[in-house]
């Protein structure tokens, strides 16, 4: 139970003078249950790629295998690679359109052809997953906040169950308050239902501080796939993409130049204070 | 999916064509449309042919671009052809049940079919090498005499300018919100009519919606700045003939000639 992309090429307006390479041999294996942060500049195909994952987008070369199925082949049922690969996109509140939030989020579940009393079962145990209090349910979904709204697009998708779950840039545009709650959920959703999640991220501190692994993306490129500790050992090579790294990353590396011994792959906040109360106590 | 309509799209590059004035390239179209449904004879066809051939080779834009455009009308082209094909009274030539096809509705269809289609590749030369912001600067300069009757000249050389703006931006949110509807399992393609029609609301509710926001985003943004409409509003980059404008004026009066002359008018 896996995604496999097998050197995948995606070329924009191919055969244009606009055409140019999205995607420049993609080669990745997405195990099951892991939370994988997707990092890169803006148009550096981290959402093409995403679009691949789940068959709106076909690769103009290589190939793309969902469990062992290649999703290419013609007798392959794309509605149940997107029941089974969930993707939402940015901003995806542009998306809501029924008159009260459950039945928005029933939508989804209903197209996969469910009775009636599963797609509802569905959509509220959705709404319960993404926390949204129950007093919304029944109000339209433009008279939500910002952060409401995107719950419930989040549900939308989360109600058609998948095993895999891709977040395009889930956070964008929120307050701090609600962009911890939402990273929360989504972290308690692998966590708690064994949910493959993929993150597509400009924050590093997010990334950081929930993911099992980086990818990061350059030009259509995957440059690095690591553990985050591993990863932000490249900062400087980060920078020079226009990323960064957690500003902890900075703070360690600029002690460990000033000659305190710290390690350098602390990530998150909570890591770093551990880290220097640990090097302090073996000094004293 | 919808990255096919190319009308109203500007082709980016360097050429004589897209260093035109703006006026020169209206009213050229517009001279030429109406050649079109001037003619009488083949020649004259074959001649506004020749002529727009020219005019895209020196656009430097692909021909494919325009070929692109037509895709759009192809549908409407073929119920033309055949209206005129069937419906038009005459000498018979083949009789199909109770349908005729004449020689006078042969002729008719054909000129029908190629003043479309040189219509439409004609007015894309234009639009594919003229920013929407030129095009509406010429058309409001153009249009500037009809202030004497209060013809609100700038105002509706601005709408058409936002118009033209939002049609790409309104392709791209389709494009987007149709993914994320499929992402939710939403069907676009199968069933019957009314199904269809069922299965745009997800996709048309949004879009209204995203519409009606940038408009109202737009709107404060054009207030933000001090919009009052035109009284009083200078260019930054005003319209001024160049010699290659009065270049291309001759072309067009030699077109216009030959026309009459080939044509027989």
């Amino acid at each position: 139970m896996a995604i496999i992309l097998d050197h995948v090429n995606y070329i924009y307006d191919e055969g244009t003078p606009f055409s140019r390479y999205a995607l420049k041999d993609i080669c990745l294996q997405i195990p099951d249950g892991q939370f994988i942060g997707v990092i890169g500049h803006t148009g550096s195909g981290k959402s093409t790629l995403m679009q691949h994952l789940n068959g709106l987008i076909k690769a103009t070369e290589g190939s793309i295998y969902f469990n062992g199925e290649d999703i290419y082949d013609s007798d392959f049922d794309k509605k149940k690679l997107r029941s089974k690969v969930g993707l939402v996109f940015q901003y995806p509140e542009h998306q809501l359109f029924e008159v009260d939030v459950f039945s928005d989020v029933c939508f989804g579940p209903r197209n996969l052809g469910l009775d009636k009393k599963e797609v509802e079962l569905r959509a509220f145990d959705a709404l319960r997953k993404v926390g949204l209090p129950q007093d919304l349910y029944y109000q339209s979904p433009f008279e939500l906040s910002g952060g409401q709204k995107r719950r419930v697009a989040i549900a939308g998708v989360l109600a058609m169950k998948p095993d895999v779950l891709i977040l395009d840039e889930p956070t964008a545009g929120l307050d701090p308050k609600g962009r911890v709650e939402i990273l929360e959920q989504i972290k308690n959703l692998q966590t708690e239902s064994g949910m493959t999640i993929i993150l597509v991220s400009h924050s590093m501190e997010d990334v950081a501080e929930y993911v099992d692994r980086i990818l990061v993306m350059n030009e259509g490129s995957i440059i690095y796939d690591d553990v985050p500790g591993e990863i932000f050992k490249h900062y400087r090579e980060l920078e020079e993409m226009g990323l960064s790294a957690p500003q902890v990353t900075y703070v360690m590396h600029a002690l460990r130049e000033s000659g305190i011994p710290v390690s350098g792959d602390v990530t998150t906040l909570e890591e770093a204070v551990e880290e220097i109360t640990r090097v302090i106590g073996s000094s004293h | 999916m919808l990255r096919d309509i190319t009308i109203g799209q500007y082709y980016q590059t360097e050429s004589v064509i897209h260093r035109l004035d703006p006026r020169v390239k209206l009213g050229g179209t517009l001279l030429y449309i109406i050649s079109l449904f001037c003619f009488k004879n083949i020649g004259g066809y074959f001649l506004a042919a020749l002529f727009l051939a020219i005019v895209i080779r020196l656009s430097k834009v692909p021909f494919k671009f325009m070929v692109k455009g037509m895709r759009a009308i192809l549908f409407l082209l073929l119920i033309t052809v055949a209206f005129n094909l069937f419906l038009t009274p005459g000498e018979p030539l083949i009789t199909l049940w109770k349908l005729h096809i004449t020689k006078e509705g042969l002729w008719l269809a054909f000129t029908m079919a190629v003043r479309l289609s040189l219509l439409i590749v004609g007015s894309s030369v234009m639009t594919l090498t003229t920013t929407p912001n030129h095009l509406t600067d010429g058309m409001e300069k153009m249009l500037q005499p009809l202030r004497i009757f209060k013809v609100p000249v700038h105002e509706v050389a601005m709408m058409m300018s936002i118009a033209l703006r939002f049609i790409p931006i309104l392709l791209e949110e389709t494009d987007k919100i149709m993914k994320a509807q499929i992402a939710r399992g939403a069907d676009f393609e199968s069933g019957n009519l009314i199904k269809k029609a069922k299965a745009l609301v997800p996709l048309l509710v949004p879009l209204f919606i995203s519409a009606f926001r940038r408009a109202n985003d737009l709107a404060m943004a054009m207030e933000a700045r001090c919009y009052r409409g035109g009284e009083g509003r200078t260019k930054m980059k005003p319209l001024i003939y160049h010699k290659r404008d009065y270049v291309a004026y001759i072309c067009l009066g030699l077109y216009m000639v030959v026309s009459i002359v080939v044509g027989r008018l």
